[in-house]
């Protein structure tokens, strides 16, 4: 596989952590002009590689070429000097700086130690013309830019060094499809000048249309490398999850019960205004909507975590109809939250699984105010297996985990709580295809032991295949309640649409997020 | 204990252990009697009123707060201490409770604004450092009281053993402290806030409490290491412990304590007390100058925490 144009080799790549193989034995040709994609699983090793690439790690073991020399670079700024940019997942952007700033930083056109302003605007100009962001000023400052220029704006400032091979890592997961495809038209503008790109992504239809050859790895290892079109969708799900493909497309079970678990009236909190519903047991409600109508802030605030300014909350069991002013009060009531941004408002990712899994239920684990440690690991122990967690060992740091382990983490927190209601911000967000898959069978599961459960999903495909019911939430109002199998896609977009003027039309589009290769 | 839990204490301790060990054996070979009985029981006499405070600071950093007000905190007590038995010619057993409630009341103070209102514990205690010194100075006038014999057994050796009282009573709270850390609901909680207060929000917990507890714990140690301060001095110094919310910040970091909160022991602390006192003995032994003393425990202090970060980064990417 050594094509004389190969700008990149890699032999026998390893890395460890500790005890955990992040990766083990890696080969991978990179040529020059062409988009090489890694594909995986969360886990299994695509952003290791990456980072030994760009020098923000060391191998283990294993060797790097790069343009026929020996490559270790001892850091990142050795991989750049190289040659080598790496964007990655979390942006670098400094809010405080101007778009100017932030392109050039490190690299300041400067006389004297003086910057010089009008230099500086002219580099960042062709900067941003490179990435076809001709329209945007490099004064503005960086914090009044979305998300989508900012991801924009990395490249453009990683393309500004000098770059003969060009690491994404997945560039688009916060892009809207117009931005997604002119970033498309810049990487093959790219690609034609002869820079090599590695890129990452979960989204095979990207990977489709993008890539030339593709390597994929599970669980640090290299499971081979193909060229695009070589593989189905079918065929590559499989290589990465080591799985034979489950029945695409499973008939949906309802398990929804007659008796009502919560009874929401007039709710309102923020951007949310006057939502009433009502969920029963064993029933899986999907709340839909665009960024910003107030999905998340509904979730808060029933959850006690925002605090509602009307409306009342009707929790079986419970005498008292108030909102909860606290989440104590609501996970007392039996409700239990699973957050959208999981790694800092979910989980203590420095701590054990065990400590993260007991952390809402510790005063069941202890007499006079001293943990009972052998109850508390038995009662993990139970956990892990019920949620099938997939670790070596309990005492293993959150951190270590893959996304969807992660996610299965915080909800063995309520249910060694025995939550009966639960909520969901995007539960599969940043989760890969297979560990998706056993989000929802768990949830499924939770349904059919009775739990109600409200499910917020950016990803529409998501709520119509797991949910009984969508309710569309439009610029904080509930504007409709659908009902399997009386919806369609079409007509919950047009819901989450219908409370905006005409005028005012946001931009987001409702089901970008995600993959759909399920 | 079983095996495994020594083991993982060997680990994590060793290296303190080492450091003292090796300050104790240059000092040894450097300077002609310092490997004595009696230095050794003048560093055991000399460090309860900085372990007090290390324990109680130690908790604090683990919750993700900090409190600057400790010197002051306990020159406060100590006056409440002086003035009662001066002044009042309270008797010691009642001049004591008063003063630890009042170190309580400095702490409770610093856990209700700072938890309640949401102000970071940084601007909070430093308020509080100037105003607990100022109320020490109202409390004694600006003079230094006189106390004699009536504390001073507490930090005198008892007979049959080398150590005070005070000193017995800093070891006991520390173990108290570690086990409070590593047993208890109450020590969970507080790793889990310094971790990550809004994850432990969402988990249903509420977190003030736990805050306020913690600044009150440190009050009331405050007040201790006041009461040993002054057995140790004879003497209630308004001007007594300035600077030294540094002393035990340096005790906890060298410890291994995290100033970003959610890591840290009690004993590693205990530890980092162990190595200012050892070096700050021996070096008056060798005849250091207070500046060239000041230079190298400054030093000694970057060096422990260096070798503490090049620890966890070779553990965490443990061969």
């Amino acid at each position: 596989m050594n094509e004389p144009s190969a700008l990149l080799t890699g032999r026998g790549l390893a890395r460890c952590y500790g005890r955990v193989r992040a990766l083990q034995h890696v080969d991978l040709d990179v040529n020059a002009g062409q988009i090489h994609a890694l594909l995986g699983a969360n886990g299994a090793g695509k952003s290791t590689l990456v980072r030994i690439i760009s020098g923000l790690d060391r191998p283990s073991a294993g060797t790097m070429q790069f343009q026929g020399k020996l490559y270790a670079p001892a850091d990142k700024r050795a991989a750049e000097a190289a040659g080598v940019q790496i964007v990655q997942q979390e942006l670098n952007i400094l809010p405080t700086l101007s778009v100017a700033e932030n392109l050039m930083l490190g690299r300041f056109p400067a006389w004297a130690g003086v910057i010089r302003p009008r230099r500086l605007m002219e580099l960042s100009r062709q900067a941003l013309n490179r990435v076809g962001l001709t329209d945007l000023d490099p004064a503005t400052m960086a914090s009044e830019i979305g998300v989508g220029h900012r991801q924009l704006i990395e490249i453009a400032a990683a393309l500004q060094r000098r770059c003969r091979l060009l690491i994404l890592d997945e560039p688009t997961a916060a892009l809207s499809a117009a931005e997604v495809r002119h970033l498309f038209d810049q990487l093959r503008r790219l690609k034609q000048q002869g820079t090599a790109i590695i890129y990452i992504s979960h989204r095979l239809d990207e990977i489709r249309s993008l890539a030339d050859r593709i390597t994929i790895l599970r669980d640090g290892r290299d499971v081979g490398v193909w060229n695009s079109g070589q593989l189905s969708d079918a065929e590559l799900v499989r290589r990465m999850t080591g799985e034979a493909e489950s029945a695409a497309g499973r008939p949906f079970v309802s398990w929804r019960q007659s008796r009502t678990a919560l009874r929401i009236s007039g709710l309102s909190s923020g951007p949310v205004q006057n939502v009433s519903l009502t969920v029963n047991r064993g029933e899986r409600l999907g709340i839909a909507g665009l960024v910003g109508s107030g999905r998340t802030e509904l979730l808060q605030a029933l959850f006690g975590a925002e605090t509602a300014s009307a409306g009342r909350v009707q929790v079986e069991g419970r005498t008292s109809d108030a909102p909860f002013g606290h989440p104590a009060e609501a996970a007392a009531a039996g409700m239990g939250l699973v957050p959208e941004d999981r790694r800092h408002s979910g989980l203590l990712l420095s701590e054990s699984i065990r400590a993260n899994m007991t952390l809402s239920t510790l005063r069941s684990f202890s007499s006079f105010g001293m943990v009972r440690r052998t109850d508390e690991a038995a009662a993990v122990k139970r956990m892990t297996v019920q949620t099938d967690i997939r670790c070596t060992d309990t005492e293993q740091p959150v951190r270590t985990l893959s996304g969807g382990n992660q996610q299965k983490v915080v909800v063995a927190r309520w249910l060694l709580r025995n939550s009966d209601i639960l909520l969901f911000d995007e539960p599969t967000r940043g989760i890969d295809v297979a560990a998706r898959r056993r989000i929802h069978d768990l949830i499924a599961s939770l349904a059919q032991n009775g739990c109600a459960i409200l499910m917020v999903s950016s990803d529409t495909d998501e709520l119509l295949d797991h949910c009984d019911r969508i309710a569309v939430l439009s610029a904080g109002r509930l504007a409709a309640v659908f009902e399997r199998p009386n919806w369609s896609r079409e007509q919950i977009m047009q819901a989450a649409f219908s409370e905006y003027g005409a005028r005012t039309r946001p931009s987001g589009d409702l089901c970008s997020e995600g993959d759909h290769s399920e | 204990m079983t095996g495994q839990a020594w083991k993982r204490a060997a680990v994590q301790y060793g290296g303190l252990l080492g450091v003292v060990v090796v300050l104790l054996l240059v000092f040894g070979l450097t300077s002609d009697n310092f490997l004595r009985r009696s230095t050794m029981i003048s560093i055991a006499n000399q460090i309860p009123d900085l372990t007090f405070i290390a324990v109680g600071m130690t908790l604090v950093l683990i919750c993700g707060g900090i409190d600057l007000s400790v010197g002051s905190q306990l020159a406060l007590a100590s006056a409440v201490l002086g003035v009662l038995m001066t002044d009042f010619r309270w008797p010691l057993w009642a001049a004591v409770p008063v003063s630890l409630f009042s170190g309580s009341l400095c702490g409770l103070w610093n856990g209700v604004v700072s938890a309640a209102f949401r102000i970071p514990s940084f601007i909070v205690t430093l308020g509080m450092l100037e105003i607990a010194r100022g109320t020490t100075k109202v409390l004694t006038d600006s003079q230094s009281l006189y106390l004699g014999s009536s504390v001073e057994w507490f930090g005198v050796p008892l007979s049959g053993i080398p150590v005070s009282p005070a000193f017995l009573l800093a070891v006991g709270t520390v173990l108290a402290g570690q086990f409070l850390l590593t047993q208890t609901v109450f020590g969970r909680y507080c790793v889990a806030i310094g971790t990550s207060e809004e994850t432990v929000r969402l988990s249903g917990i509420r977190s003030w409490p736990v805050l306020v507890s913690v600044f009150v714990i440190s009050g009331i140690l405050c007040g201790l290491a006041g009461l040993a301060q002054t057995a140790r001095l004879s003497t209630v110094d308004p001007n007594a412990a300035v600077g030294l919310e540094l002393a035990a910040i340096a005790a906890c970091v060298i410890g291994g304590t995290s100033l970003m909160g959610g890591r840290g022991s009690v004993i590693g602390s205990f530890f980092g007390v162990l190595i200012i006192a050892v070096l700050q003995t021996g070096l008056a032994h060798l005849g250091v100058s207070d500046a060239s003393k000041q230079i190298i425990t400054g030093c000694v202090i970057v060096a422990a925490v260096f070798l503490d970060a090049l620890r966890t980064r070779f553990r965490s990417n443990g061969a």
